[in-house]
């Protein structure tokens, strides 16, 4: 277990197997910083587990892992390649190397379950039309949706949505898989069946993968590295067991759960009797 | 209204105004790749045109049975009913056409541009695409785009010719103008040079059009107030910009 002042790298292992390195970030929307300082890295072959509370910037993070957004200072490097330094198409060719499971799946809705899964072979390669279906249909059979093939993204459950968006995500071969929020509001079933084949996809395919959750137990169950994000900062990095015994208040508060804490709960309010006697203010 | 509130909204019209220059550089770029992909272009032109076209019709033929019950009303004060042909002709070819063709491309098909294209943004489709490396102004905007601009000037034809039907239905057939002078009238008042002004016009309204719905659904806020605001602002946008264009090239015409 690292503190604070030295969280990087997450475990033992050299820098050179950083797939994708965040060094020194500071980010600030309207002033507002949401990253000040923050490092990170995920290295090759392994699962890394991003963590935090609500509005920590886990969000932000992923878009700046995925070129969206520039950091105000730092660098973010995927593949050994600074993005700051890219131009446009550059940074398309980085993102060919590189997948990603949105919370909602953000299917295409004006295309079938086949045409988006497709969607980016036909994008990217000339492939004839019997291989693409091949390719498509194994990626489906992947995620145990082979026979919803025609359905539209209107028909489909929430979690049949994120199945379908993952084997979109899988279906051009991405050396890093980054998953934002891969578990909320999934029934116990499709949850386990997600987690397996985030394990599944890291050791069959050796995929970097990226999961940004706050669900603690069912990273911790999978995940090789884990970092703490709290008030624009890496808090914590370790194994999940490391972060588990750590004797930090703060990552306890969020491993454990307890609303009791140095991370606030409440958001700031004015004093809660003065407020309920008062007659003007809402 | 104070000094400083003009200065606020002078502010803001620039910035919009420089914005949307700025993107339509961007998608006039995007236009070039866009090509590679026929299928898009025309399922979009099946899209924002097809699918207007019961309306434009619907709209052109009431136009055309107005102008001419209003038309024959004033010519036949001066005897000269005949000429409601040419004057039909005119109006609808060079005005009403190109300039009711673009309001209602602005309510039914623009609107709809703006709300699709705010959704994806709203639900993370856009994202998505630039995630997979495809870049969404190239597969999403550039595509509405030129099926708009390619769409606008084939229904305001459509909408002068129904409209033309409508007026020759109401002046010949209702009010007994005689039918060989309303065509032939026409034929001799209006020249290419009428014809090609509406057809340039109708093209800018398109381009200013298309413009404005893919720009706003591009940039609408990704929630259901921010899209239901960039579909608002689309009508109005496009509404008011078609008028003031009209002006501008009608007296660049004349």
């Amino acid at each position: 277990m690292t503190s604070s002042e030295a969280p990087n790298p997450a475990s033992s292992g050299s820098p050179d197997d950083a797939v994708v390195a965040v060094r020194d970030v500071h980010y600030a929307v309207d002033n507002r910083p949401i990253f000040s300082g923050a490092n990170l890295m995920a290295r090759r072959g392994r699962i890394t587990a991003i963590m935090g509370p609500s509005g920590t910037g886990k969000t932000t993070l992923l878009r700046l892992i995925t070129a969206q957004i520039q950091p105000d200072q730092g660098e973010v490097t995927v593949f050994g390649q600074n993005f700051a330094k890219l131009q446009s198409d550059e940074i398309y060719a980085v993102r060919k190397r590189m997948g990603m499971l949105f919370q909602n799946g953000a299917l295409l809705t004006d295309m079938s379950v086949f045409e988006n899964v497709a969607f980016p072979v036909r994008e990217h390669t000339d492939l004839p039309e019997s291989l693409v279906r091949t390719l498509v249909l194994t990626k489906l059979e992947a995620v145990g949706l082979r026979g919803a093939t025609d359905l539209m993204p209107a028909e489909l459950s929430g979690g049949m949505a994120r199945r379908v968006a993952l084997a979109r995500a899988i279906v051009m071969d991405p050396e890093v898989l980054i998953y934002d929020e891969p578990f909320v509001g999934l029934d116990p079933i499709s949850l386990g069946f997600i987690l397996r084949l985030i394990k599944q996809m890291n050791v069959a395919l050796g995929i970097t993968s990226i999961v940004v959750s706050h669900d603690v137990q069912e990273l911790s169950s999978i995940a090789d590295d884990s970092y703490l994000l709290s008030d624009g900062k890496v808090i914590a990095s370790g194994t999940p067991k490391e972060l588990l015994a750590s004797g930090n208040p703060a990552v306890r508060q969020f491993m454990t759960g307890g609303a009791e804490g140095p991370v606030r709960f409440q958001y700031p309010a004015p004093d809660y009797t003065t407020q309920l006697l008062s007659v003007e203010e809402r | 209204m104070s000094n400083g509130r003009h200065h606020d909204i002078l502010l803001q019209g620039a910035r919009k105004f420089g914005s949307t220059a700025l993107f339509l550089v961007q998608l006039l770029i995007q236009c070039v790749p866009a090509f590679g992909r026929p299928r898009l272009i025309v399922y979009q032109v099946y899209n924002t045109g097809a699918r207007s076209l019961i309306i434009i019709m619907l709209a052109g033929l009431f136009v055309g049975m107005v102008l001419a019950l209003q038309g024959f009303n004033l010519l036949q004060r001066f005897g000269s009913e005949e000429s409601l042909g040419s004057a039909a002709a005119i109006g609808m070819l060079k005005e009403l056409g190109p300039v009711v063709t673009a309001l209602l491309f602005a309510g039914r098909a623009g609107t709809a541009l703006t709300s699709e294209i705010g959704l994806m943004r709203a639900t993370d489709q856009l994202v998505a695409m630039e995630i997979m490396a495809v870049n969404p102004l190239r597969y999403v905007a550039a595509p509405r785009f030129i099926g708009g601009l390619i769409a606008m000037p084939l229904l305001a034809a459509i909408f002068s010719v129904i409209g033309l039907y409508g007026a020759q239905l109401v002046g010949v057939q209702f009010l007994g103008v005689d039918q060989g002078a309303f065509w032939s009238q026409m034929q001799s008042a209006v020249s290419w040079h009428d014809v090609n002004q509406g057809f340039v016009k109708s093209l800018v309204f398109g381009l200013a059009c298309s413009l404005i719905a893919v720009n706003e659904g591009y940039h609408a806020e990704p929630t259901a107030a921010g899209v239901g605001l960039a579909t608002t602002r689309t009508v109005v946008a496009s509404s008011v910009l078609t008028l003031l264009l009209d002006y501008v090239l009608t007296a660049a015409f004349l």
